[in-house]
Parts: C-alpha cells; structure tokens; sequence
C-alpha cells in the first residue's frame, strides 16, 4: 500500500485515480504506421497477382495460394492487413461513439471479427499450402 | 429559434460554428482526409471479399466457382470496382501520410500538389488495373 504523502507530486484526483502512464503512449500509432509500411508492397503484389488469376481455373488458384513463397506473403499480408484494419477503425470508433459502453462494445466487436477474419483466412492459406 | 443560454455560460449570440459542414465549401484537402476515413472503413469491411475467396479455394472448386460467378455478376464487379478504387487510393494517400507522420511537405503548395497527385494515380492505378484484368477475361 502506497504512502499518500510524500513527495508525490500528482494531484489529489490523479492518487486517487491510481492510474500513472503505461508506458505505451505511442504504441498504437506506432502500429498502424508500420503495418502501413508493410502493406503497401503487399498490397501492390497482391493486386497485382489476383489481376492474373482473373478468370482462372480452381487449381491454377490453388497452385499459386500453395506455393510457399505466396502462401508467407500471404499469410504476413492478412496479418498486417488485419492489424492495419482494426487499428483504424478503432480510432474512427473513438472518434464518433462518445457513450462508453456503446464504444467499448463495438471495439471489442471489431477487434473479436478481425481475429475470426484473421485466423479463418490464414486457416485456408494453410490449408491449400500442406494439403495443395 | 433564440434559445435562452444558461447564466453561466454567456455563449456570444449568432456567430458561426466551425466547421458548420452544410455551408463550408469543400477543399480538396478536406475531402481527401474524410476520404481516407471512408475509404478505410471500406476496407475492412471489403476483407470480407478477401476472406471468401481464400476460404472458398480451401473448400473446392464448386464453392470457388459459385464465388467466381458472384464476383463476375453486375453486382459483384461493382463491388470489386469499388473496392479497388478504395484500395488505390488509401494506399497512394497513405504514402502521403507516412511523408507527412515524417514532417515532409507541409507547405500549403506541396500539400496541394500531393493531393491531385494522389488523385491522379489512383484514378490511373485503377483503370490500370481494370484493363489488364478484362484483357486477362477476354483472353480467357
């Protein structure tokens, strides 16, 4: 149990309050700028690669989601794409949903459907890539 | 409508508020930032796509088709239109993001110069991408 007096220096509603700074002030911003980064050669590539796919058989789709070196990239593109995605919205959630709860639920929302997106898309990369 | 303000809010009578949207006319810099907001938004949602056609290939060739011929239909190639115009321009306006997060042009000249060159690519990438991928159907 923390002594309240002291050389303290916050105020008496910031005590009271218990909360200091974690340390992770920039960390969410930090995120979204290298997943940025990350995603732009991804997502070049990967509009450029299903450009070629149009109009192709199942299998030469399977052939290019299963080669290894595609299925890395495109495992590390859901990633970053996700991440990027959830990142984002949850500022525009904070932006414009003032009540707390309200706000609280719909990031958790977003934050729960991109994990389900997340796994589900890499499941399959996966898939095709062991079982071709 | 005057509305009586509270006593201890003395707040000045008939001065516009900023932005007031309905009047302000539209900048370019303004519009590119609000759509930069939708656009992403978009884009998540349009994951969805992405999602459904990894997952349909995982399942077999009947789902990949039924996925194929939902993408091809009026409706699903405007969803792919509308997805890739996002697409192109979030990232061509993010790129001009990630120069200003490094405090590079700033100006009020560049930031204009930046922002119809995003226009122009985005417009470019798009069509680009447009063409190359009817040629690819046409020539399949």
């Amino acid at each position: 149990m923390a002594k309240l007096t002291g050389a303290d220096m916050r105020s008496g509603l910031a005590r009271a309050r218990g909360f200091g700074s974690a340390k992770d002030g920039v960390a969410h911003w930090w995120a979204q700028r290298l997943t940025a980064l990350a995603l732009i050669p991804l997502a070049l590539w990967f509009v450029g690669s299903i450009i070629g796919l149009v109009g192709a058989s199942h299998s030469a789709a399977l052939a290019w989601i299963g080669s290894p070196a595609t299925a890395v990239l495109l495992i590390v593109l859901i990633a970053a794409t996700f991440h990027h995605a959830q990142l984002g919205v949850q500022v525009v959630i904070e932006d414009y949903v003032h009540q707390e709860g309200l706000k609280f639920a719909a990031i958790m929302i977003v934050k729960g459907a991109a994990i389900l997106l997340a796994v589900t898309a890499a499941l399959a990369v996966l898939k095709i890539a062991v079982k071709g | 409508m005057p509305s009586e303000p509270p006593a201890a809010h003395p707040s000045p009578a008939a001065r516009p508020l900023s932005p007031h949207i309905q009047i302000y006319k539209p900048q370019l810099t303004s519009v590119l930032s609000i759509l930069h907001r939708i656009t992403g938004v978009a884009l998540a949602l349009g994951t969805v796509l992405l999602v459904w056609w990894l997952a349909a290939a995982a399942a077999g060739p009947r789902d990949y088709r039924a996925m194929q011929e939902f993408m091809g239909s009026d409706f699903g190639l405007l969803l792919l239109l509308g997805w890739s115009a996002a697409l192109f321009f979030h990232l061509t306006n993010g790129i001009r993001h990630l120069f200003w997060d490094a405090g590079l042009g700033f100006e009020l000249n560049a930031v204009y110069q930046s922002g119809w060159s995003v226009v122009a690519v985005t417009l470019v990438l798009t069509l680009g991408a447009w063409l190359l991928g009817l040629s690819y159907l046409g020539g399949g």
